[in-house]
Parts: structure tokens; C-alpha cells; sequence
């Protein structure tokens, strides 16, 4: 079951939570919505499920074919997971999986055996048929996590939507069912958003992710498009550590931490001032200049444990940054706190300055 | 208290010697304050208290029965209970439905209706009485209405019930609002996304959580409905056999056979003790509610 949302607007009082947002998920995609709070993510999901309206004027919300803009929140057969579970706190964990099934029309509701049937084959999916008896207070937030995803799929939703699915969970709990829902979807297939403001998870989990801010779209795209191609500032920014950059570019070639680079983004821009992206790990860093153009850094701090070394710099020009080396890079070479040391970058993002920037980024800020 | 300071003594050097937890006071205050609490607490209740029973008894126990299957008596305690009858299911749903407003739903003048729920409890009951009495009365806004069809209000059985109801209305609302607060709204949110309707909602999701503070709510509402003595005074004329509830008909006796009137205000006592019993012990079950409100979402943040 694909999802299509076209232009939705959400405004609460003054305050618009989305600006005309579209967005088309393909049937048995997991995509994760991306962005900090206050972006319309969460907004944007429970609109697609029915627990907010959109502004009128608003296009249409499609589930395959069909436009469920108008019907109900229980009439559209989402499974939603909340962020804090919102388990029912009087009932087991066998009566919060039935409850979708026993709250149903007579005529809909399946019998009372089958019912006890699906609801065990759903514990047995999240490993928790032992805790049929337990309430959600005697469970850990793994666990209820867990009973929460069980009670949405028991209603054998068309789609499932997730707030912040991670988001009370300690950091080994989240990344042991980060890759435990990532197993289960691909087992079941079900057509599934999720809402999270930890990119990590996003890259991690998502068939694709949508980056929003402000209440829009920033960037749709893979995992590895997103973060390796991104489309704007805000992008660039929000998806990992990024060091930052005034420069401008002259002549088809970009100045900038007193170097000037041939980069291929430059090439077709006028020449301006810009803003300059490198991600930590995009430099190389050698003792002595190596006759790649390079600018000259001083190491303040060397953090070498860890898979990678990151050394904090501060460049002749001024501007402090981090950097990312292999740790047998960093040991063939004499680096250490307060030597000199030579760097070239090797991947630029650049952005005019007179763009679409929301970011307010200092002076050689780490992002 | 005690839990605290053990532990400040014990992670306390041994050269400090006994060391005081910042709350905790010498022996000497503690036992005046508990001493004073005590002896307050006896002259101004417990004595009262048996004080009635030993009156009400002072003539033997057959006196004492003939005072309560007295006509007059039986009647008035008739119609305590039918007010309470009346009053106690109404206002219950009126504290369940402001409840649910103030707890779950965002509106404008939000403020103003908590603090009119709030309302019946700074007003002097006297001043309750004379509301109805001002509305419903014969030179009232509505008395040449009512009367001339023939119904009355005020000096009767309604106007009792009115004055009741409105002496009585922030019980049950004030024992669910912080309940409901504490509990959010994501509970029902996802019900209805399970597909349930708004009364199945009700019944099987926002009823159970809220139970132990509704019945409390109804305790302590029932308990003044059937005690409540000034608003009703004024409103009810005093016709004995017809308009007199139990405590009026305590001070109408007053002046004519005591301990008559100490044996029907036994009932009155014997029925706060039974309150105040069944209130601590759901008091206890309250607590437990929130705590595990509190606790589902504590545990939900940091599991």
C-alpha cells in the first residue's frame, strides 16, 4: 500500500508546522521522516494517520488509490506506534495486543479464539510470548516498545507509522531494535514511516529519507544520497558533523582557509561570496606539504580512541575544525597536540551565500 | 523523613558524630509539634465524637431507637437519601465531563472555568441558599413562572436538591482534574486509532484509569450532600416530615429532646466515620494510579 500526501499545510494559531508538503511512499518502503523539533515531522505523521487535520486548501492524502483525507482516524487502518508507547496501563500485554480486534464492530470481530491465536503469533514476532500476563509498568521501555509495535500490527494495518520509535530508549537498547525492526520489516513488508530527529537512525534504518525543516522538505533521497550528495545548506548541516567556512569563488575557482581549489561545483558559479562544507573525514592531513594544495593548521587536540582519530585544528586563516583520520594514517605520521600540520581537502560542498539559508553558522563552527 | 536522615548518618564520617539531614529537626520540636497536632486533633474531634455517641445512648438504647424510627425522623432521613441519590450520579457526570474538558482539550477560557468549578467552595453555603432562593423564590426572577404552573422550588424538595448540587460540585471534578492531567491524552489517541469509537473509548480506556479517583470523588461528594447543612437550610423552609434532611432535623430536635437529636446525629457521625474509612482507603489506591502515571512515563523516558 503506497502513501501520497500533495500539498499539505498544517498551521497551529500563527505557527505553520508545514508549508505545502508532498511526498510519495512506495508500497513496502521503509522511510524514515528526519529533522529537529519544530520541523513538521511528527506534524506530517499524524496527519497521514488521521489524528490532525490539514489546513483546508490542502491536497488530497492517498493510501494506494484512495483518498482517506476525509475518513476518520480509526477508519484508515494505520498501525501507529506512539513515542512513549501510550500502552494501556490497566490492561496486560495480551489485552493491549487484542484491543484493536475487540473493540471492532460484531460483525467484524473476529471469534474469541482467533482473536487469542493472532494476538500470540504477534508476541511471538516481538519475542515477548512469556509476558502475555504482565501490565506495561512491569516492563522495561524495550519491552513496551516491543507491545506497542505488536498492538498496532495486530489490526493487520495497510501502513505503519512510527513517532520517534527510539526516542525513550537508552543508546544499546535503540540500536539493538533499531536492527531488530529493520529484520522485521523486511520480513512483513508493510509500507512504514517513522518520525526521528537522529540522523544516525535515519541513515541506518530508512530505504529513504525525507530531511525536513521548517515545515518543508528539504531533500528526499537514499541514505547515501542525502549524505553524500546533499542538496542544500540545511542538509549538509543537519546529516553529521560539518566544518564550515567563509569563501568565495572567482574565475570559476573556489578560495577559501587561504587556498584556492579547483572545485567541480565552482566551476559553472559566478563569482560570489559562498559558504564552504567539509565533512570531518573529507580532509587529508600530512606533516609536510606533499604538493597537493593545502592550507597550514595547528593540532590542538588529538582524540585518538576510537575507529577513527579526530584532531581538533586551528587553520593559519583563523578558523578552528575537526578532522577525521584512519588510525593507521594518523600513526604513520608525526602528529601530535601543537605540531604543524598540512591539510587538503578532498570533498567540498558549496553554497552561495544569498541562498536559502535558515543556518546561522559562525565563524569555523563544528555543526 | 527517617529514611532520609538514616542515610545521612550513615555516609556521614564517624569523627562529624551525628549528622542532621537539612529537613530534620531536634527531637524536642518533633514531639511538640506531634504533641500539639494530637491534642488539637482530640479536643476539637475525638472528644466531639464520642461525645454524640455517649449523648445520643445517655438514655438507654430503646430511647434511642424510638428516636430513629421516629416519623418525622424516618422521613428526614428519606430525604437525605434521595438527595443524595439525585445528587451524587448528576454531579458525577458533570465532574467526569469538566474533567475531561480541562484535562484533555486546549479552549479558551480554560482558566476561567477552573476557577468557577472552584466557585461553590469560596461561597458561604448561606449565600448558595439565597442564590436559588433570589432565582426561584416567589419574588425571584423565575418564581411567577413556576408559579403559575403550579411548581415549587424553593421551601421543597427540588430546591434541596438544587442547593445540594451546587454545594457539591467540585468534588468529583477536583479529585479527576490532576488525575486526568497526569494521565495525557495519548492513551485515548491510540484507541482510536485501534479503531475504537469515542464510547468505547470511554468505557474500556478513560474509565478504568480515572476509577479509584472517581470513586473518591463520589465519597467525599456524598459525604457533603448528606451533611451539608447551610445552603440547604436556607432553601428548604424546614417542614417537618417534608422538607427537613437529617441535619436540619438534628437542630430542629436540638431544642426539643436532646438526646433525640444526638441519636440522629450519631448517623450523620457514624456516616463521616464511614467516609473518612473508605477515603483513606482509596486514597491509597489513588496515590498508587498516579504514581504509576508518573511512573509509565519516567519509565517510558529512561527505561
Amino acid at each position: 500500500m503506497s502513501i501520497e500526501v500533495r500539498s499539505i499545510s498544517k498551521t497551529f494559531g500563527r505557527f505553520a508546522a508545514l508549508r505545502g508538503v508532498s511526498l510519495r511512499v512506495e508500497t513496502g518502503e521503509l522511510v524514515a521522516l528526519l529533522g529537529p523539533s519544530g520541523s513538521g515531522k511528527t506534524t506530517l505523521l499524524r496527519i497521514i494517520a488521521g489524528m490532525e487535520q490539514p489546513d483546508p486548501g490542502s491536497g488530497p492524502i492517498l493510501f494506494e488509490d484512495e483518498n482517506v483525507a476525509r475518513r476518520g482516524v480509526g477508519a484508515r487502518q494505520v498501525g501507529f506506534v506512539f513515542q512513549h508507547y501510550a500502552l494501556f496501563r490497566h490492561m496486560t500485554v495480551f489485552e493491549n495486543v487484542a484491543f484493536g480486534l475487540r473493540v471492532r464492530p460484531g460483525k467484524l470481530r473476529p471469534p474469541k479464539e482467533v482473536i487469542r491465536q493472532r494476538v500470540r503469533r504477534l508476541l511471538q514476532l516481538v519475542q515477548l510470548e512469556t509476558f502475555a500476563n504482565r501490565y506495561p509498568n512491569q516492563l522495561s521501555g524495550g519491552q513496551r516498545q516491543r507491545v506497542a509495535l505488536a498492538r498496532a500490527l495486530a489490526i493487520e494495518p495497510r501502513v505503519l507509522l512510527l513517532d520517534e520509535p527510539f526516542g525513550s530508549l537508552d543508546a544499546k537498547v535503540r540500536k539493538e531494535l533499531r536492527q531488530w525492526l529493520r529484520r522485521l520489516h523486511d520480513e512483513i513488508h508493510i509500507t512504514s514511516v517513522f518520525v526521528t530527529h537522529d540522523q544516525e537512525e535515519a541513515l541506518e534504518l530508512a530505504d529513504r529519507v525525507v530531511v525536513m525543516n521548517e515545515g518543508q522538505i528539504e531533500q528526499i533521497g537514499t541514505p547515501d544520497e542525502v549524505f553524500h550528495s546533499p542538496c542544500t545548506e540545511f542538509v549538509t548541516t543537519f546529516l553529521g558533523q560539518v566544518n564550515f567556512f567563509h569563501g568565495r569563488v572567482e574565475d570559476g575557482k573556489l578560495h577559501f582557509a587561504s587556498l584556492t581549489w579547483d572545485a567541480p561545483e565552482a566551476a559553472e558559479m559566478p563569482a560570489q561570496p559562498v559558504r564552504v562544507f567539509v565533512r570531518p573525514h573529507d580532509f587529508e592531513v600530512d606533516t609536510h606539504r606533499n604538493g597537493a594544495p593545502s592550507f597550514k593548521a595547528t593540532v590542538r587536540r588529538v582524540h585518538s580512541a576510537g575507529p577513527n582519530v579526530r584532531l581538533e585544528l586551528t587553520a593559519e586563516s583563523g578558523e578552528h575544525l575537526l578532522v577525521e583520520l584512519p588510525q593507521e594514517h594518523y600513526r604513520s605520521r608525526q602528529i601530535a597536540a601543537g605540531s604543524q600540520v598540512y591539510v587538503t581537502p578532498r570533498d567540498v560542498k558549496v553554497f552561495a551565500k544569498n541562498g536559502t539559508d535558515g543556518q546561522d553558522a559562525a565563524d569555523g563552527q563544528v555543526e | 523523613m527517617s529514611s532520609a536522615s538514616g542515610a545521612a548518618v550513615s555516609v556521614a564520617p564517624a569523627w562529624q558524630g551525628r549528622v542532621r539531614s537539612a529537613t530534620t529537626e531536634p527531637a524536642a520540636v518533633r514531639w511538640a509539634l506531634i504533641g500539639v497536632s494530637l491534642l488539637f486533633l482530640g479536643v476539637f474531634l475525638v472528644v466531639p465524637l464520642v461525645a454524640v455517641f455517649y449523648q445520643a445512648l445517655a438514655k438507654g438504647l430503646g430511647e434511642y431507637l424510638r428516636a430513629l424510627v421516629d416519623p418525622h425522623a424516618r422521613a428526614a432521613i428519606g430525604l437525605t437519601l434521595i438527595t443524595a441519590a439525585i445528587v451524587v450520579p448528576l454531579n458525577t457526570v458533570f465532574g467526569i465531563a469538566a474533567a475531561w474538558a480541562i484535562a484533555k482539550f486546549e479552549f479558551r477560557g480554560k482558566q476561567l472555568l477552573i476557577t468557577l468549578i472552584d466557585l461553590p467552595f469560596s461561597v458561604s453555603p448561606v449565600v448558595a441558599g439565597l442564590i436559588f432562593i433570589l432565582v426561584f423564590g416567589r419574588n425571584g426572577w423565575l418564581g411567577p413562572w413556576l408559579d403559575a404552573r403550579g411548581l415549587n422550588v424553593v421551601f421543597a424538595v427540588p430546591g434541596i436538591v438544587l442547593a445540594t448540587l451546587f454545594v457539591t460540585f467540585p468534588f468529583v471534578a477536583r479529585e479527576l482534574i490532576p488525575l486526568m492531567q497526569a494521565q495525557g491524552t495519548e492513551e485515548e489517541e491510540a484507541a482510536r486509532v485501534l479503531g475504537a469509537s469515542g464510547w468505547q473509548t470511554l468505557w474500556r480506556v478513560t474509565l478504568p484509569n480515572i476509577k479509584w479517583g472517581l470513586l473518591y470523588g463520589i465519597i467525599l461528594c456524598n459525604g457533603r450532600a448528606m451533611g451539608e447543612f447551610g445552603a440547604v437550610s436556607v432553601v428548604s423552609g424546614r417542614i417537618r416530615g417534608l422538607t427537613n434532611t437529617m441535619p436540619l432535623h438534628v437542630e430542629v430536635l436540638y431544642y426539643e429532646n436532646v438526646a433525640a437529636a444526638f441519636a440522629v446525629a450519631s448517623l450523620l457521625a457514624l456516616l463521616a466515620l464511614v467516609t473518612l474509612a473508605a477515603k483513606s482507603v482509596l486514597e491509597w489506591n489513588v496515590r498508587r494510579q498516579v504514581a504509576r502515571a508518573g511512573n509509565n512515563l519516567a519509565q517510558g523516558e529512561s527505561p
